[in-house]
């Protein structure tokens, strides 16, 4: 076991850990953070997409020892500091980005690693960046529209699908 | 996966101490690495991280060489290799996906030479050399088949030092599931020559394309490669498609990427 020491969220945390728990297992099993999800548990499907120290990264393909001293943020960090929807989640909702919502941690958490980068995307730039995060409820059309949406960007002349 | 510990070195004399230990096993960006251990094809007793050692990290340019510490990410040297190489920084760019580019290491790809992977095809098409804790190997000595190097045991890729060519391009066509190359050709022209690396098709990893170096050297043309062909024998050959169609593919993609080169 080893101690490691991170910040999530914004809070401080320590704990023992094994050398071989994922960051997925620490977020969920250690902190209860369930909001990260483990769809295929192979690095192929992003719904585990978490920051670490400003950068995406997937949660299943990395252990929490990797993180120590690190600044992770999870979906949960992903509201306003009043509990109301962050722009891009809203934006999510507002456009129908989410049917079954298993995928939605990812794509928020990718989204604004995304929006980061590259504050007004095209819708092409947009679909290149979800490459590492799959869907399979909505066709990702509103997951597109909503994250320009979410740029600020004119969504009203791209058509409902 | 089975246990084991992590140890994380700051320099490349305590990761390669560190790698002394009776089954201990570097480990980079561990994208490769990670999926392997969850599939239990791999039991070390340590994991030596290398992820916290700056001294084989960054980009720099000195005349016509790029050097790229083995710990880079493919993330950064899609930012930074863009000016000085720009075909290097488009196979960088498209590697995986962004959380991926954002783990994955060129010094961990060529470690572990997955006959798929992209990195090899650059290495071995630009001559480059891999720099070790140890000693310098030329790419051309390096790559030794199927997920086998010339590494040793506890030896790390410090940096790689890629000759910028005078024009290049790298041509994937991707497998449509994994985004693996399945079939990758790389293609750098240098004063003294063409060099065409080809990843993704052979069973013994990646290899240079002779008979289309020769002809583009002698004229650097998508029709000098007119009536050339490679045999589907030694290719791989699985449900993604058959060893004629990878070597179809080759033809193929090297016309595309000296088209785009040129």
């Amino acid at each position: 076991m080893t101690k490691v020491t991170m910040t999530v969220n914004g809070k401080a945390v320590s704990k023992e850990v094994s050398g071989n728990t994922l960051m997925t297992e620490f977020l969920r099993d250690e902190l209860h953070l369930t909001g990260t999800h483990v769809g295929c548990d192979t690095s192929q499907c992003g719904a585990c997409v978490i920051h670490v120290d400003g950068k995406s990264v997937k949660a299943c393909t990395m252990f929490a020892a990797e993180a120590e001293g690190a600044s992770v943020a999870t979906i949960e960090g992903m509201a306003n500091a009043d509990g109301s929807l962050s722009v891009i989640q809203q934006a999510f909702q507002d456009h129908h980005g989410l049917q079954c919502g298993f995928c939605t941690p990812g794509m928020v958490m990718t989204a604004a690693a995304l929006l980061k980068e590259n504050p007004k995307p095209s819708e092409h730039e947009v679909r290149d960046y979800l490459e590492g995060n799959i869907c399979r409820c909505t066709g990702y059309h509103n997951i597109v529209k909503a994250i320009l949406a979410a740029s600020g960007q004119d969504v009203s002349g791209i058509a409902a699908e | 996966m089975y246990s084991f510990e992590i140890e994380s070195p700051t320099s490349v004399a305590d990761a390669v101490a560190a790698l002394g230990k009776e089954e201990a096993q570097a480990l980079g960006g561990g994208q490769t690495l990670i999926p392997s251990l969850k599939a239990r094809l791999a039991a070390p007793s340590v994991l030596v991280s290398l992820k916290n050692i700056d001294e084989i990290k960054g980009v720099s340019v000195d005349g016509g060489t790029i050097t790229i510490g083995g710990g880079t990410t493919h993330a950064t040297v899609a930012a930074e290799v863009g000016g000085a190489y720009p075909a290097l920084a488009d196979l960088a760019v498209n590697i995986g996906d962004p959380a991926v580019r954002n783990r994955g290491t060129i010094g961990g790809s060529l470690a572990n030479n997955d006959p798929s992977a992209c990195y090899p095809a650059a290495a071995l098409a630009s001559g480059a050399t891999i720099v070790t804790n140890t000693r310098e190997i030329a790419a051309d000595d390096y790559f030794e088949g199927m997920f086998t190097t010339a590494l040793e045991e506890g030896e790390i890729v410090t940096a790689v030092r890629f000759p910028v060519p005078e024009a290049a391009a790298y041509i994937k066509f991707e497998q449509p599931a994994s985004r693996f190359a399945l079939v990758g050709v790389f293609v750098a022209k240098y004063a003294d020559g063409v060099r065409v690396a080809v990843t993704g098709a052979s069973e013994d990893g990646v290899f240079r394309w002779s008979e289309a170096e020769t002809a583009l050297t002698s004229k650097f043309s998508a029709d000098a490669l007119d009536g050339l062909s490679l045999s589907g024998d030694g290719m791989i050959s699985d449900l993604h498609g058959s060893g004629d169609y990878r070597a179809h593919l080759i033809a193929v993609l090297t016309k595309r990427a000296v088209k785009a080169a040129a």
